[in-house]
């Protein structure tokens, strides 16, 4: 028997039980398919938390204070100072910019419009560069402003909006808590980054935020401390190279050795790494667990197969009587399990694929298919089916031709 | 003509024993046959269930290896070889029908024909010209016109014809058939063996297996197998043979020197039976005549 007749005679059988064939498929079917949708599932998480780290600045650089808490009455020790970032910014080579936050909770008022428990970020200048966010029309509050505390605000695209309706916000004053605050400009809208919503805050220098919307206790114990530093680091610029220079750097202002710093530094990368290994281990259960089920699907090709051989003994003794080999027999009941198999995986892809998108749409999470999900899982679909389908092909090529002859 | 006068079947001491040596369960279902059968030869093997027929059968089929002694197919000793080795034979040099047809039943008639084809390991026809061979073996078998017929849409009768053809499209050295007319209504057998006389006279070796009288008294030699051995092995007194054939049949007994009864006139088929009554009876004396005649 040459290739072309073996998959004739495979597919003829399979073809003439329909229904029985499809559902030996079955489990090969939802092996496949589910391990393609899992890794699409898992794989869309993974790409949705790199974006949103991304999405918070391009090359960012994350200095965390990491504070000694005081006794009672006593300010807490360490940490990061407001003035680390003027430090950073004069003295660290290859950076883009360096930015800090300071935010508060307040009622904002225009009008007869009143927004309550809006979030206001005090910043510096350089905070839209650093953290990706555009100017749509107005500007960004300058150093100068800084300096002197300047009551003024840049407004998220969604507060202008709910704030002024179409009307042109620029030179119109709002009131923040008890303070008036000249808008001055209107960010792009920039949407959901990381549970934040960038177009729902108002940013303000952080000098006003210290002097206005700190509440007093708070001030008295923070004195300038901030929480958190963000440093931007041109694209050329050697990483490692710049994040040596800032531990020095606050390591000698603080006066701490680096092994008992009060700040930690992490990379938008040490970021990705930790979510995406979490992630990845979740996966790789995932994948085990639809694997699982692929072998459950070989499992039920075999049972299918050893009882097609049982059935069609006689056809076995006849196709031996005549002059098929032992090893006809096993190739040709082999190629119809692998038939069956490559079938099912087929199908699986296909249902995989449709799942996932289907999927993506229905719950709304994001589902990103991987082509080496759909190799891995049709490969593994062929060696399910060379694997459960040897036994019965042995089976029924060791079939003596004189008994089979005679079962019926 | 050399070539001719090598015997298609030569058993030497045929032996199968079932059970092991030490097992009291030990059964010889054939014990020490020998029998030659030449080209052209129609031969029957009868005797009673469990005399070792079936098991003389599969052996000369090649489904099964003797315990001991020799099988030699036209000339190839084929006692001793492996399953794989037994199935290229098979498919070469034999054609087989069964009493049960054995017909792949979603296959058409055609398909079912081109089958032993589909096996064949040397000089392979491209598949046009295997379907052109099937239908010609189809033509022959008189199914020229049921080519595309499901086996459930035709009769038994037709069925065993398209059984008969598929034996005969590997253009096998020997035909066996296995109570070719056992699942056949009376009329549908005599179709049969017609069909199979026909092809013996065009010149097919046959054997056949056979419990019935009538149907092994259609054919030119019987072997009688009781309890394992040749019980007789004679010719078919009733056929007549031409000067050639007795040449063929120069190896057993002379058929001028059977029993009176065996050269009577062919008879009617019922009384057939009262014949194979009377063989049976006499079956002790002639198996002498026979194995004194062979040893010379």
């Amino acid at each position: 028997m040459n290739y072309h007749e073996i998959i004739r005679v495979s597919w003829k059988s399979i073809a003439s039980n329909k229904s029985r064939s499809l559902l030996t498929m079955l489990g090969v079917i939802i092996g496949v398919a589910a391990v393609i949708v899992m890794i699409s599932v898992s794989a869309g998480t993974e790409a949705t938390i790199a974006e949103s780290i991304q999405g918070l600045g391009s090359n960012l650089v994350f200095i965390r204070s990491a504070m000694t808490r005081g006794g009672p009455g006593q300010p807490n020790q360490g940490g990061l100072k407001f003035d680390d970032v003027a430090a950073i910014r004069s003295s660290i080579d290859g950076i883009n910019g360096v930015t800090v936050e300071q935010q508060s909770s307040e009622t904002v008022k225009y009008g007869n419009v009143t927004l309550e428990s809006i979030t206001i970020v005090g910043s510096t200048p350089d905070y839209a560069d650093v953290r990706d966010l555009e100017i749509d029309t107005g500007r960004m509050f300058n150093d100068q402003e800084q300096d002197r505390a300047s009551k003024v605000v840049v407004l998220g695209a969604s507060i202008a909006q709910e704030l002024f309706g179409n009307a042109d916000p620029i030179g119109e004053t709002i009131t923040v808590g008890t303070t008036k605050l000249a808008v001055i400009g209107v960010m792009k809208e920039k949407g959901l980054v990381s549970g934040t919503d960038f177009d729902e805050l108002i940013y303000t220098p952080i000098s006003v935020v210290f002097k206005k919307f700190t509440p007093s206790m708070f001030a008295r114990f923070m004195g300038d401390s901030v929480r958190m530093i963000y440093v931007s680091v041109k694209d050329e610029a050697n990483m490692d190279d710049v994040i040596g220079q800032i531990e020095l750097l606050l390591a000698k202002r603080h006066n701490v050795t680096l092994d008992s710093a009060d700040f930690t530094i992490e990379t938008q990368d040490d970021i990705i790494a930790t979510r995406a290994s979490t992630t990845a281990s979740f996966r790789t259960l995932l994948a085990w667990v639809a694997g699982v089920s692929l072998v459950v699907g070989g499992i039920g090709i075999m049972n299918i197969m050893l009882v097609s051989v049982t059935e069609r003994t006689r056809e076995i003794g006849l196709r031996q009587a005549i002059g098929a080999t032992p090893k006809d027999i096993q190739i040709q009941f082999l190629s119809e399990a692998m038939m069956l198999s490559l079938m099912g995986g087929l199908l699986g892809v296909l249902v995989g694929v449709g799942g996932s998108i289907l999927f993506g749409q229905l719950s709304g999470m994001r589902t990103v298919i991987m082509a080496y999900s759909i190799f891995i899982s049709f490969g593994s679909a062929a060696v399910v089916g060379i694997f459960f389908g040897y036994f019965p092909a042995n089976k029924a090529a060791q079939l003596d031709p004189i008994i089979a002859l005679r079962h019926d | 003509m050399s070539e001719d006068l090598i015997p298609i079947i030569e058993t030497i001491n045929l032996s199968k024993i079932y059970g092991s040596e030490d097992d009291d369960t030990r059964v010889a279902a054939l014990d020490g046959v020998s029998v030659k059968i030449m080209p052209g030869e129609f031969v029957a093997i009868m005797g009673p269930s469990g005399s070792g027929k079936s098991t003389l059968m599969n052996i000369l089929a090649c489904l099964d290896r003797p315990t001991d002694g020799q099988y030699i197919l036209h000339g190839e000793d084929v006692s001793n070889l492996t399953r794989t080795e037994l199935a290229i034979i098979r498919n070469q040099r034999l054609g087989f029908v069964f009493q049960s047809f054995n017909l792949l039943p979603r296959m058409t008639a055609l398909e079912n024909v081109m089958l032993p084809m589909m096996y064949q390991r040397e000089n392979r026809l491209p598949e046009h010209q295997r379907e052109e061979k099937a239908a010609a073996a189809l033509e022959m078998v008189g199914l020229g016109h049921r080519l595309h017929h499901l086996p459930k849409q035709l009769s038994g009768g037709q069925e065993q014809r398209v059984a008969i053809a598929r034996a005969l499209v590997n253009d096998p050295l020997l035909i066996l058939a296995d109570e070719p007319t056992g699942n056949l209504d009376s009329r549908s057998s005599k179709e049969i063996m017609e069909l199979l006389r026909s092809l013996n006279e065009r010149g097919r070796t046959i054997v056949m297996v056979t419990h019935e009288p009538t149907i092994g008294h259609s054919t030119k030699r019987i072997v009688q197998i009781r309890d394992g051995k040749i019980e007789f092995d004679r010719l078919n007194g009733r056929i007549d043979l031409s000067d050639e054939q007795r040449f063929e049949y120069s190896h057993l007994a002379d058929p001028e020197e059977s029993p009176a009864e065996e050269t009577e006139k062919p008879q009617p088929v019922e009384a057939a039976a009262r014949v194979e009554a009377a063989e049976a009876n006499q079956a002790e004396p002639q198996k002498k005549t026979v194995k004194k005649r062979r040893s010379k």
